[in-house]
């Protein structure tokens, strides 16, 4: 376990370096406020803005992707809450340690979009005192390589190489919650991004 | 009721690519053979995991099948809703029916009173396949759905008769 040192990145920048240094083929799964967020960037066919979503199913849908497409790149972008959600995720993704999957994790600390709320991870809710270490549970998990990051500057510089290691991968990126305006919205129906996602995934290689 | 060569080997006929699981004391004893053909299962932690790792593998281009007991069911439904229903993928489901067959020698386990009006409340389109000799059924209800296009599910019975 480890305090907060309040020293956070913004989330749209953050995501910014993310949509910037992904690879063309790559795809990019985001969910709930990073799907929101991700949602205002130009679209690329290989995103899937999991909205709506099943809370915490996003690094699920990213595993059955990266098992389904093992010669591309998936990187999946979500909140601690939504983590916590799923935390034996982490585990199952450990049991069949995919090479092309990387996990990104949003840690602002709040359920952004229901109006901030703490989560049970947060010092001020734990009897402890003390947050939750999300890195080290992903190492206990069996993640072989676990990064941290709190400064832009220093994210947007080791991104590249964090997106295009050879994973698991399995990255805190400590971010600021969004103030304002925070419920996320499917842009476009579900069915047909999830449609037009599977023909273009199946329609190239890599495919199971 | 099956044994784990008959559904390994109706796995591999119906052109199943991934089997997503977790092993109760029907399902368990399957795995092994299951594993031993082509077909690669993988084992989750809960069972809402379970469609939403389907969900990726189909996206994906893969053919998967849900195996989960009915207490998996009921833990998973919002992972289910959101996959059938939000994003209408065709996903497909083997859900055991806890005690059906051991309702005399093993009365009061409420699996028998939630499954059945659970199933039906997600309006998914299913069977309930509770004989052995009933095995085939499971491919011909796969085959519709997957002609159609839409999600299904077989329940099958477990325990000991």
């Amino acid at each position: 376990m480890s305090g907060n040192t309040n020293s956070n990145m913004p989330l749209v920048e953050t995501l910014r370096v993310i949509q910037q240094s992904r690879g063309k083929e790559d795809i990019v799964v985001t969910t709930m406020g990073t799907g929101r967020e991700w949602s205002g960037f130009e679209q690329h066919p290989l995103d899937l803005v999991y909205v709506p979503s099943s809370m915490g199913q996003a690094t699920s849908v990213a595993l059955g992707l990266a098992i389904a497409q093992p010669d591309r790149r998936v990187i999946v972008c979500q909140g601690d809450g939504s983590l916590l959600m799923n935390l034996g995720s982490l585990v199952t993704i450990t049991s069949r340690m995919p090479q092309n999957l990387v996990v990104l994790l949003m840690e602002n600390r709040v359920y952004e979009i229901t109006g901030r709320q703490g989560t049970p991870g947060t010092a001020e809710l734990r009897a402890d005192g003390q947050d939750t270490d999300f890195a080290e549970l992903a190492r206990a998990a069996g993640f072989p390589e676990v990064l941290e990051f709190d400064d832009l500057a220093a994210w947007r510089d080791a991104a590249s190489m964090v997106l295009s290691s050879s994973g698991p991968v399995f990255a805190v990126l400590k971010v600021e919650p969004v103030s304002g305006e925070t419920a996320p919205r499917s842009p476009g129906p579900a069915w047909e991004r999830a449609t037009a996602l599977r023909e273009r995934l199946t329609r190239s290689s890599g495919g199971a | 009721m099956f044994n784990g060569s008959e559904i390994a080997n109706l796995f591999e006929e119906l052109g199943v690519t991934h089997v997503v699981t977790v092993p109760d004391t029907t399902i368990g004893p399957w795995l092994a053979e299951i594993r031993a053909t082509s077909v690669d299962v993988i084992q989750v932690c809960r069972e809402g995991e379970a469609w939403g790792i389907a969900m990726g593998l189909y996206l994906g281009g893969a053919t998967p099948i849900v195996l989960i007991q009915c207490t998996g069911l009921f833990e998973s439904g919002d992972a289910l809703r959101n996959a059938i229903y939000d994003y209408r993928l065709p996903l497909f489901g083997l859900v055991g029916y806890r005690s059906y067959l051991s309702q005399a020698s093993l009365p009061g386990d409420t699996c028998l009173r939630f499954t059945e009006p659970i199933l039906d409340a997600w309006e998914v389109d299913s069977v309930f396949v509770d004989e052995p000799g009933k095995l085939g059924e499971i491919a011909t209800h796969f085959r519709a759905c997957q002609a159609a296009g839409k999600p299904g599910i077989v329940l099958f019975a477990e325990g000991k008769a």
